[in-house]
């Protein structure tokens, strides 16, 4: 695609997050980053050949039921059975397509499969709390799974975390890797989690609500919750290389 | 608009994990080196609940990707993936990647990008291995250039026995350089 005369390479370039869409490394409110975000300021990565190509991982990564969270044991889990679906987008609203979403969740009870959760709600032996798809050709995904609860945490008095179902993309290219969360409409619990509120912006906050679905219910079957998850765009032009060289 | 980040939290385990993650190249792969190291705190204790991901190029400094411009060249997954051990340990099993051209007919020095996610981490952060043998090429590298000369080294692995060791420290005393990308 460069001109053969040329010595510089023409690339896609991505826009930068604007300040405030993401939550600061450092939020005291949330303890865990006390002891574990840099210190330092970060140093200006330009987007070069490693930063604007990325893993394309597929179809290859999947096994037959890893999109249905309520299919992979020999009986159902226990819980409020839904369907949740949405598109991945970029920033400019194009659908990714053939693109590995992967989610992680607690079950019903508000408790994880993990040797490291010990809070007394019951495992169920009928859920893992895994799943993985593929995007289809306009960035379309979708799961059945349960909706996981709330649950205690340790991180200050009386603390829980709202209900939520861990989202990871990689969209097309290293700079889009994302890894979110996906919470649902009029939780009671957002005033007080420190992570939900991380996000400085009020309207890139609500950006991680889902939206509850009616046209998607299944009659007596499963509720639905749509949730679209967009990373970042492509800058518009790649040939505007001077002034962009003083971000 | 892009979505927020959040954190991973610490049950990371139960959903990222794959059991080839770990092995960009199949283990026996001629050439192939492994990377290790530990993640650590602010304190230097190891952190049991990360999760390092790699990106690359192949050998000849080429890229599985359409947006490669000199043209994809597919067979090399270039990603590699390792969620800590209790110790703060991960590997990775990789082949060296090739220099890969830069802005203005510059060449980059050979180089893995890092994404390093964690409890405690609400974003991603991201670093650069470098290897240690490519002396002239590490001193011409632009990006290692743009780092304080007095923190570069926190970019460069280690030789090692079976290959090298690069460690990431968090915060705190020899703090890794983590960049804006």
């Amino acid at each position: 695609m460069a001109a053969p005369t040329s010595d510089r390479l023409i690339l896609p370039r991505y826009r930068r997050d604007p300040d405030g869409t993401h939550a600061p490394l450092n939020s005291p409110g949330y303890r865990s980053t006390q002891l574990r975000h840099p210190k330092q300021p970060l140093v200006l990565l330009p987007q070069m050949l490693t930063e604007v190509t990325g893993p394309l991982l597929g179809p290859g990564r999947l096994g037959e039921l890893d999109n249905d969270l309520t299919r992979q044991h020999a009986e159902e889990p226990q819980g409020q059975r839904i369907l949740v679906h949405g598109r991945l987008l970029d920033g400019d609203g194009r659908g990714i397509p053939h693109s590995l979403v992967e989610i992680w969740q607690a079950n019903a009870g508000g408790r994880y499969r993990h040797i490291g959760d010990n809070w007394p709600a019951p495992l169920d032996p009928n859920f893992d709390g895994v799943g993985r798809t593929v995007t289809d050709s306009e960035g379309r995904y979708e799961f059945t799974t349960i909706k996981p609860g709330a649950y205690p945490w340790k991180n200050h008095d009386n603390a829980w975390r709202p209900a939520h179902i861990h989202f990871s993309v990689f969209g097309q290219a290293f700079t889009q890797r994302l890894v979110t969360q996906m919470y649902f409409p009029d939780d009671p619990l957002f005033f007080q989690d420190p992570i939900y509120n991380s996000i400085p912006d009020e309207k890139a906050r609500q950006r991680m609500i889902s939206r509850f679905d009616f046209s998607r219910t299944t009659d007596h079957w499963a509720l639905a919750f749509e949730f679209d998850i967009v990373v970042r765009g492509r800058e518009a032009s790649v040939f505007e290389e001077e002034e962009d060289e003083d971000e | 608009m892009t979505t927020p980040s959040q954190t991973v939290g610490p049950y990371l385990a139960i959903g990222l994990p794959w059991d080839d993650g770990p092995t960009v190249v199949p283990v026996g792969t001629p050439g192939a080196v492994w990377i290790r190291g530990v993640v650590t705190d602010g304190e230097g204790m190891p952190i049991p609940d990360a999760m390092i991901e790699t990106w690359q190029a192949d050998p000849q400094g080429r890229f599985d990707h359409p947006d490669d411009p000199r043209g994809r060249v597919e067979g090399f997954r270039g990603f590699g993936r390792c969620p800590t051990k209790p110790d703060g340990s991960y590997e990775i099993l990789t082949l060296l990647p090739g220099a890969i051209p830069g802005e203005d007919g510059a060449a980059q020095a050979p180089h893995i990008d890092v994404s390093v996610f964690a409890r405690g981490l609400l974003h991603r952060v991201v670093t650069r291995i470098y290897f240690p043998e490519n002396t002239e090429a590490n001193a011409a590298d632009a990006v290692l250039g743009s780092v304080p000369e007095e923190r570069r080294d926190t970019l460069i692995a280690e030789k090692s026995e079976d290959g090298y060791r690069f460690d990431v420290r968090l915060q705190g005393g020899a703090e890794t350089v983590f960049f804006d990308v």
